[in-house]
């Protein structure tokens, strides 16, 4: 009677070890955004005042941290305030980013995942390769290639391409390219790890049914490799959306994304009930979907499995 | 079974040769399968029976030779344009599509109306007795669901050409009995040419109208079930298919109508002729099923030696004698049960008679 006691408090600890860190670093961090996102606007000291007045002994709810988000204060229409506007742009970019991701890494993937198991280590390391230099300054490569005396408008002004520079650093362009490179490794691997697994005699039976190789591909290729594309979506979907370090160093001066927004009130505004607000919005915004999502496919995935 | 020399010619392979860099898979293979034809090629893995297949298929090139169905030439055409369908093996059902998807795919790549495709699926649902199954994904079917629904794939476009890649090999000893005949019906039933590939000679017995047996990329004999038991074409064949006593020798007597080998344990008569010159080597091929056995001395002279039971095993219907000869040779002699009661004295360490009639050896050159 011990053995299985022992293995039963074992498997409870192994189970422990993720339920704590979320709570540690997912939900308790969580309630104090929400919390602080509830409450008045303090001064330069405390940035935000307690829920609970302790002189008044009235709780005080601000949920208009919320909806000046949604309705701006000088009498402006609902839904149109800089906000929404931000939101709308990060989701935007977040999923034009994440189809390039998408389109970039998916012949990628099946290159590495189709090619001979001795040479797929090294154009995996390949991938990650990036990764040992700093972000950073990965990202300030970027500017240097792109700059109008960057080496990309250099070389087409050597080879007479164009006589002038092209525009390219600091407009949405630059900022898309910044955040494909960096995400693309989240798309290549999740990928690359459903590809790999893909029996390539289904291919073989498509073809003996009269698929030709594109049909064969979209008809069973791509419904196969499904829960790869929507697991690389969503990783690079959700870092995207609240980017900040890219659209700001590339990005145009003219697109205010949703990471900026919730610097400037925390930091310019000393606004940190709205920052919280627009954060747990932003929460919202990636949870609910994925959520949806899960809800609707969550027994069929099991079932495939 | 369809009469030979009419049927023939239908599928015809010529020359066909495939060389993966420096190994032959398939080497020189020249058939001709006769319309309406089960046609199965056997032999153990990596003999080339699978590649020949594929070669069919169009799933692999052919290096040289050429394949010809109905007189038009396969050799140009892709898979996916060849009017050949294929049962995978382990069957690469679509794990995405239901039952009903898998067995419409081929018929939706043809283009076929919607109410056609409708009726022709439901057909094969009938003719493969999964009509309730329709809407269940592969993985949730037994393992001989998930072959029936193989099969009604590869024969849902009418194709003019079946192949099954080892259509048995993924089921358990006693579904496969059973499933053997089923396939041959249903086969049958729907009239097609077909190919299959087997390593299992029992399969290739039961099901086949031919058999083509295959040993390091080359056809070495092609017969009924028959005809490759019972007039094996060489050494190889003769020790395939089923269990044979292989005695080596040379030839010592040579007549039209019979021959004789010394072997070690004596001279071996056989009751045909034989094409060659005395003294050459050859090996008598004796079945164990055609051997007798006995304790007392037999009325017989010819073919009639002496040995000791090494080993005896019990199969339930038949026992198995391993008898060592006074050169030592082991002899395996198989008897059915059904005179037990005579043979069951005979144990282990007896001295024992076992002779066979001179029409039950067969002379191998090669």
């Amino acid at each position: 009677m011990h053995a299985p006691s022992i293995s039963l408090l074992g498997k409870r600890f192994v189970i422990c070890v993720p339920y704590t860190w979320l709570l540690l670093f997912f939900c308790l961090p969580f309630l104090i955004l929400l919390y602080i996102s509830l409450v008045d606007v303090g001064n330069d000291i405390a940035p935000f005042k307690p829920l609970w007045d302790s002189e008044t002994g009235i709780l005080k709810l601000k949920y208009e941290n919320y909806l000046s988000i949604f309705r701006s204060g000088d009498g402006g229409g609902l839904f149109k305030t800089i906000y929404i506007e931000a939101f709308l742009l990060s989701i935007w970019y977040a999923l034009c980013t994440a189809l390039l991701c998408l389109v970039i890494a998916y012949p990628f993937s099946y290159f590495i995942a189709t090619a001979s198991p001795r040479v797929r280590p090294a154009l995996l390391m390949m991938v990650m390769l990036p990764f040992w230099t700093s972000f950073l300054l990965r990202v300030y490569a970027w500017k240097g290639i792109l700059a109008d005396q960057g080496v990309l408008n250099q070389a087409l002004i050597f080879l007479g391409l164009t006589n002038e520079p092209i525009l390219m650093l600091y407009t949405n362009v630059s900022m898309l390219v910044g955040m494909t490179y960096v995400c693309l490794p989240f798309m290549i691997l999740p990928l690359y790890a459903n590809l790999v697994k893909m029996d390539f005699r289904l291919l073989e039976a498509a073809y003996d049914l009269g698929a030709s190789p594109l049909k064969a591909f979209w008809l069973v290729t791509v419904p196969l490799s499904r829960t790869g594309i929507i697991a690389g979506f969503m990783l690079v979907f959700i870092p995207s959306l609240g980017e900040f370090v890219i659209p700001s160093l590339l990005g145009g001066p003219e697109n205010i994304m949703i990471g900026r927004v919730v610097w400037d009130e925390l930091f310019t505004s000393n606004n940190w009930p709205r920052a919280s607000a627009l954060a747990v919005i932003m929460i919202a915004v990636i949870i609910v979907p994925l959520a949806v999502y899960y809800h609707y496919t969550g027994e069929s995935a099991d079932a495939r499995k | 079974m369809a009469d030979k020399s009419e049927a023939e010619g239908y599928l015809v392979t010529e020359k066909l040769v495939k060389r993966f860099d420096e190994a032959l898979a398939v080497d020189d293979v020249s058939l001709s399968i006769g319309k309406g034809e089960i046609f199965a090629l056997l032999g153990s893995s990596g003999c080339g029976k699978s590649t020949l297949l594929r070669m069919l298929a169009g799933l692999e090139n052919p290096t040289s030779g050429r394949i010809l169905l109905g007189g038009q030439d396969m050799a140009n055409l892709p898979p996916y344009d060849r009017p050949i369908n294929m049962m995978f093996q382990s069957y690469a059902l679509f794990p995405h599509l239901d039952v009903w998807e898998n067995i419409a795919f081929g018929l939706k790549r043809e283009g076929l109306p919607k109410a056609e495709i409708q009726q022709r699926v439901d057909e094969m649902l009938d003719l493969v007795q999964l009509g309730p199954f329709a809407k269940r994904k592969p993985h949730q079917l037994s393992g001989g669901q998930q072959q029936r629904v193989a099969l009604a794939r590869s024969l849902a476009k009418r194709p003019k050409l079946s192949l099954l890649d080892e259509p048995l090999g993924a089921l358990d000893k006693k579904l496969r009995e059973q499933t053997e005949f089923e396939l041959v019906n249903i086969i049958e039933k729907v009239g097609v040419t077909c190919v299959m590939v087997t390593h299992d000679q029992e399969e290739a017995m039961t099901m086949a109208n031919r058999i083509g047996i295959m040993s390091k990329g080359r056809v070495l004999q092609v017969g009924s079930p028959k005809e490759v038991y019972e007039h094996p074409a060489n050494r190889f064949v003769a020790d395939f298919i089923g269990n044979v006593n292989l005695f080596e020798g040379h030839l010592s007597v040579d007549e039209p109508d019979r021959c004789a080998a010394i072997t070690g344990i004596g001279e071996i008569l056989v009751g045909h002729g034989v094409s060659g010159t005395l003294n050459m080597p050859v090996a008598i091929a004796v079945r164990p099923e055609k051997m007798e056995i006995s304790k007392e001395r037999p009325p017989v002279d010819k073919n009639l030696f002496t040995g000791k039971v090494k080993e005896i095993a019990y199969f339930g219907s038949y026992n198995t004698y391993i008898v060592t000869a006074g050169d030592g040779t082991r002899v395996k002699i198989t008897k059915a049960n059904s005179s037990h009661e005579k043979l069951s004295d005979i144990t282990w360490e007896d001295n024992v008679f076992f002779w066979w009639s001179d029409v039950a050896g067969i002379v191998l050159r090669d």
